[in-house]
């Protein structure tokens, strides 16, 4: 009977997983270039480049799901380098501006392309709707696993020492010897990578793409993700991906005004939880306290207890 | 180049910011194994100078030559690598992270696995990890501060970030240490610590700059001292020397004591 | 039709320059990006319609209604989304996120107020009149948006040079602590500054509501991204710079559709945004580009 429930709970929420999981690495990638201090909301738009690549090679190649994702990602990563180079030896707000008219031009690109070019390549504003469904929900455990050790990996390497010493404070980073110019771009580059491998899983998944999935309200959901669950360790935007994921099952009642949600989140987190919900300082206080000896209970307690 | 070639040499160094010049045609130059003082009234230009050195400020014109290079106009990261490490008037530690972290990006030009390695679980770079957590724990030994490593930075007593702000300096192994007024909070006894502290530093064969209001530090540490005064050098030479420079006594009683 | 495109591009341009004016003007006396300008600006037409439609005012005192409505949303906005982080002393980014976040509510409040449909000023707001001078042909509308926006650019240029408040605006843009240590009240001035440059919003709102002839939530959202290419062709918190930017962005988004291809007119804007970063970040009027975080 217990095996029965859970087997309903499954069929239920496991799209909604499935959503979660492309969430998480979509927060991951602006987790990648928030640590190193900057500001992207580009990962929309490399999303939107993975996917339409990716779905591309499916329909036109048949290509298998493993060559249309490493390919979806390198086309966003190259125009991530391409982006990257001359943006990021400016401050950061610059970089802010540039991704968010990038995200545009994308956006503006696969909605033309098709009368420029004369004949259907993206399907303009109805988009792609006949890719094969071939994401499956362990490949998306894989990856996001697969994402997980490589930011735990980068977390013990010179390369994550640096990234957090950039975000604290580039210009001692700098005189320390870090290439902050450098660190940023490989950011930049893993972030575009990511979104645009995330991309064509998601386009696998949902059958389909269109131009104005990934517009700039995408990229303030995925922003919203990593600001909420925090961008000091990657475990923060997985969990933030995971909450807001589920979150807006649970207030259908607010009707058409649940995109509220993300809002009010982006701003209450940003003001008073602007670590985010996974703050690994926090965390690692309470580690250290493990070995000592518990605090006495307040009286309260202890008087409750007592009968 | 010879060995006895000065370590940094100065030539015409001159900063402008907007109209004003913050320092205008400085030339001086270090001899290696020197310990530099340079001081001046607020506002001289000492902390513009160190920008320069160290690259976080480009000089308007002018050229900076180091163990035998031009670094005029190489950036931060550049210069830093080539072995000239600093401190920071107000104390610019990662407050966040733990003094090893700090230590550890202090060593950051003297490491190279980076992600790639880290990634693919090469040996190396476990090795190069493991052998860098011992050189710094060493370090922290030597400078008697072991006991702070894993400590939060910016939860450290004032006395204790200012000394750490050094060792990570030196992690660097540099050959020219920068030290921007160590001594600035001390008291007595832990500023005549801190000149020990900075004698030791050189015994092991590091030439240092340092600006200093402490006069009696001055006197204690420096082989040489070098004037500002409104972004020229108005004097140089041994401490007792400048302090008997009646140029100097002006400048200084030009302004109010700080 | 050169004639008549310069015409167009005149009257759109005058548009982007009102918006893009207080957007720079922000970013110019905090240095914070405020990407709910757009948004501030959707509620200025609303509150111009609202007064015609259900309060039945006259036009201009709808407009001045706007323009007090958006002047106030800023003040709130300021305090709900920027003054706690400036409070704390937050870096940039944190404003940024935050105004993304306000910009997300204010936008969805309106859906939810407003319907998703979009709404018109009532066709006897302004009179239907149509002015020809050969080919080229020129609606009232179009003529009392050009009119009414250069006079109120020109107000906002006196301002910040002649008055007590303008001058002192522009020494907190210079430097916030060196102003308060000369005795200017630095929070007053980043109130007049919130309600000068949404007020300005407001106003190009109900310009725009007027002249496309349509209201509605997600009308923030193209003139927001367009007014990102003025401000930074105009040169980062350059007012003067985003006037002339706002009149040759409209050119070149005109002339473009005119002469090359109406498919890519949204783009035009963008690849102008990243030429400039590419080519010249400082902007047409712009001198340096500082290297801040």
């Amino acid at each position: 009977m217990l095996t029965q429930f859970l087997t309903d709970i499954w069929l239920v929420y496991r799209s909604v997983f499935e959503f979660a999981l492309i969430g998480s690495a979509l927060g991951l990638s602006i987790y990648i270039t928030l640590r190193t201090g900057l500001l992207s909301l580009a990962s929309a738009g490399f999303m939107s480049i993975g996917a339409y690549v990716g779905a591309l090679l499916t329909i036109h190649l048949h290509t298998p799901l493993l060559v249309s994702v490493l390919a979806g990602a390198l086309a966003a990563g190259v125009i991530g380098l391409l982006l990257g180079l001359p943006v990021l030896r400016l401050s950061g707000v610059y970089l802010a501006i540039a991704t968010i008219g990038f995200g545009e031009v994308v956006r503006v690109f696969m909605l033309n392309i098709d009368n420029l070019a004369g004949r259907t390549i993206t399907g303009g504003a109805l988009g792609l709707n006949n890719i094969p469904r071939k994401t499956e929900t362990w490949h998306l455990v894989l990856f996001v696993g697969l994402l997980i050790y490589l930011f735990v990996r980068i977390d013990r390497s010179r390369t994550g020492r640096a990234f957090d010493a950039i975000r604290q404070d580039h210009h001692v980073a700098a005189s320390m010897g870090i290439n902050v110019v450098q660190y940023r771009n490989l950011a930049f580059v893993l972030s575009a990578l990511i979104a645009g491998a995330a991309g064509v899983f998601s386009a696998h998944l949902t059958y389909f793409v269109s131009p104005n999935e990934y517009g700039f309200n995408g990229a303030v959901r995925i922003l919203t993700f990593a600001i909420l669950g925090g961008y000091l360790i990657w475990l923060g935007p997985i969990v933030g991906a995971f909450i807001l994921t589920f979150l807006p099952e649970l207030l259908r009642f607010l009707g058409p005004y649940r995109p509220i949600v993300n809002g009010v989140v982006l701003i209450l987190a940003i003001i008073y939880l602007p670590r985010g919900l996974v703050d690994p300082t926090f965390w690692r206080k309470v580690w250290r306290q493990r070995g000592k000896p518990p605090s006495p209970p307040p009286l309260e307690t202890s008087s409750e207890a007592a009968p | 180049m010879t060995p006895d070639a000065p370590l940094l040499q100065l030539s015409s160094v001159t900063k402008h910011y907007g109209g004003l010049a913050a320092l205008n045609q400085v030339s001086f130059e270090i001899a290696r194994g020197d310990i530099m003082g340079l001081i001046g009234p607020n506002g001289a230009g000492k902390t513009t100078l160190l920008n320069v050195i160290s690259g976080l400020a480009q000089e308007t014109s002018g050229t900076v030559l180091f163990n035998g290079g031009d670094i005029t106009s190489l950036p931060a990261h550049r210069i830093a690598s080539l072995g000239i490490a600093r401190t920071y008037q107000n104390i610019r530690l990662f407050n966040e992270m733990t003094v090893e972290q700090n230590l550890l990006l202090g060593r950051h030009t003297r490491t190279r696995s980076g992600m790639a390695s880290s990634l693919l679980l090469l040996p190396r770079q476990r090795r190069e990890e493991r052998q860098l957590r011992d050189d710094t724990a060493a370090l922290l030994q030597r400078m008697d501060m072991l006991a702070r490593r894993d400590a939060i930075a910016g939860e450290l007593a004032y006395g204790d970030q200012r000394r750490i702000e050094i060792i990570r300096a030196l992690a660097a192994d540099p050959l020219l240490l920068l030290l921007d007024e160590p001594s600035a909070g001390m008291n007595e006894s832990e500023t005549e610590q801190l000149g020990r502290f900075i004698l030791d530093v050189r015994n092991q064969g590091v030439t240092i700059l340092i600006i200093e209001h402490d006069m009696n530090l001055i006197s204690q540490v420096c082989d040489q001292v070098v004037v500002l005064n409104f972004g020229e050098v108005i004097s140089q030479g041994t401490p007792q020397q400048v302090q008997s420079d009646p140029l100097v006594i002006e400048a200084y009683l030009g302004q109010e004591e700080d | 039709m050169f004639w008549q495109q310069l015409v167009n591009a005149l009257w759109l341009g005058s548009v982007y320059a009102l918006f893009a004016l207080g957007y720079t003007l922000v970013f110019g006396v905090l240095d914070i990006l405020n990407l709910a300008h757009g948004a501030v600006f959707m509620w200025g037409a609303f509150f111009g319609l609202l007064a015609v439609t259900k309060l039945n005012m006259p036009i201009w005192a709808a407009l001045l209604v706007a323009m007090l409505g958006a002047g106030i949303l800023g003040i709130v906005l300021d305090r709900v989304a920027f003054r706690p982080l400036r409070k704390r002393n937050a870096p940039q980014l944190a404003a940024i996120i935050s105004s993304i976040g306000a910009s997300t509510i204010l936008v969805s409040l309106a859906q939810g107020a407003f319907g998703a449909q979009v709404s018109r000023f009532p066709f006897d707001t302004l009179p239907a009149q149509v002015f020809t001078a050969g080919p080229v042909r020129v609606t009232l509308v179009q003529v009392i948006v050009f009119a009414v926006s250069l006079v109120l650019m020109a107000a906002l240029l006196l301002f910040m040079r002649r008055s007590r408040s303008g001058k002192a605006m522009r020494a907190v843009a210079y430097s916030g602590r060196i102003s308060s240590l000369l005795g200017i009240d630095v929070d007053r001035i980043i109130v007049t500054t919130f309600f000068v440059s949404s007020a300005l919003a407001g106003a190009s709102g109900v310009f725009l509501g007027l002249a496309f002839s349509a209201i509605s939530p997600f009308m923030g959202a193209p003139i927001e991204l367009k007014g990102l290419a003025v401000i930074i062709l105009g040169g980062l918190g350059n007012v003067p710079g985003a006037i002339l930017a706002g009149f040759l962005l409209a050119a070149t988004e005109v002339f473009g559709v005119a002469y090359v291809s109406s498919d890519f007119r949204d783009a035009i804007a963008f690849t102008v945004l990243i030429l400039v970063l590419l080519i010249r970040p400082s902007g047409i009027l712009g001198t340096a580009v500082e290297r801040r975080a």
